[in-house]
C-alpha cells in the first residue's frame, strides 16, 4: 500500500496536467513501509523537469533527484518513489519503465492522461514482476 | 576520508550503511576502494570496462562528475560523494 498525504497527491496531478501533452515526472519522499505500520507513506512531492521533453519517456533531471536526496535527508525522510504521466496510454508500467526501474524498494506510480482525468496507479517493480498497490489517500 | 553516500538500491551491498567512508583522491579510486571492501557493489557504479556506469549518476558535493572529470574527478577529505540512481522510464 502507498498512503498519500492530499496535498502530494494533488502537486503530482497538478504537475502532470501541466506538464501536458509530454510526460511529467517527479519523486516522492517520505518513509517506506513497515510490516506494523499500514504501509508507505510519501508526505513530500517533488515535481522534476523531465530531461527528455518527451510525450513517450521521461528521465528526471539528475540535479532535481541530488536536491530531493538532500531535502528528504534533511527532514528525516527519504525518497521513495517516482511518479510520471503516460499521456495517451494506460496508467500501467511499460516495458521501458520495468527494464529502467531502479529501486526494487520503490513505489511507482503511474498517472494516465489518456481519457482526460487523471487516473493515478501505484506498482512495486521488483526483479522485472509488477504488483499493483493500493493508493490511499492520508487524512488530516 | 571522504564519505561516501549510498542509494538504498544498493544499501544491501554495503550492509545496509547509507553513509561509507572510503580512501582515495579521485572518484575511481574512491570506488575501486569501496568495491575491495564490498565486493557486492563490484559492477554496480563502474563496469568492467572501467566506465561510470550509465544507470548511475555520482556528484562530488553537488557537482554532477560527467561534468567534471568523470571517475578521474578529485575529491577532497572533506568532500562528499553521493551515488544516485539515473531514473527514466516512459510510455513506450
Amino acid at each position: 500500500m502507498l498512503r498519500l498525504d492530499g496535498t502530494v497527491y494533488a502537486q503530482m496531478l497538478a504537475h502532470c496536467v501541466d506538464g501536458w501533452p509530454l510526460e511529467a515526472c517527479g519523486l516522492l519522499g517520505g518513509r517506506p513501509g513497515r510490516p506494523d505500520d499500514g504501509g508507505a507513506a510519501a508526505t513530500v512531492c517533488y515535481p522534476t523537469a523531465n530531461l527528455a521533453e518527451s510525450a513517450r519517456v521521461y528521465t528526471v533531471d539528475p540535479r532535481a533527484h541530488l536536491r530531493a536526496d538532500r531535502d528528504a535527508e534533511a527532514r528525516g525522510l527519504e525518497v521513495i518513489g517516482v511518479f510520471h504521466s503516460h499521456t495517451h496510454t494506460a496508467p500501467y508500467p511499460s516495458p521501458t519503465d520495468v527494464a529502467q526501474a531502479p529501486d526494487p524498494a520503490w513505489h511507482y506510480v503511474l498517472v494516465s492522461l489518456a481519457d482526460g482525468a487523471p487516473t493515478v496507479r501505484s506498482y512495486r517493480i521488483v526483479d522485472g514482476n509488477i504488483a499493483e498497490e493500493p493508493v490511499v489517500l492520508l487524512s488530516g | 576520508m571522504p564519505d561516501v553516500r549510498i542509494p538504498t538500491m544498493l544499501r544491501p551491498a554495503v550492509g545496509g550503511a547509507a553513509t561509507v567512508s572510503a580512501d582515495g583522491e579521485t572518484v575511481g579510486e574512491i570506488v575501486a576502494h569501496l568495491v575491495a571492501a564490498y565486493p557486492a557493489l563490484g559492477g554496480q557504479v563502474v563496469t568492467e570496462d572501467g566506465s561510470l556506469h550509465k544507470f548511475v549518476n555520482v556528484y562530488v558535493n553537488d557537482d554532477d562528475i560527467r561534468y567534471l572529470s568523470k571517475l578521474d574527478t578529485k575529491v577532497g577529505a572533506g568532500d562528499t560523494v553521493t551515488i544516485l540512481p539515473a531514473v527514466a522510464g516512459g510510455a513506450v
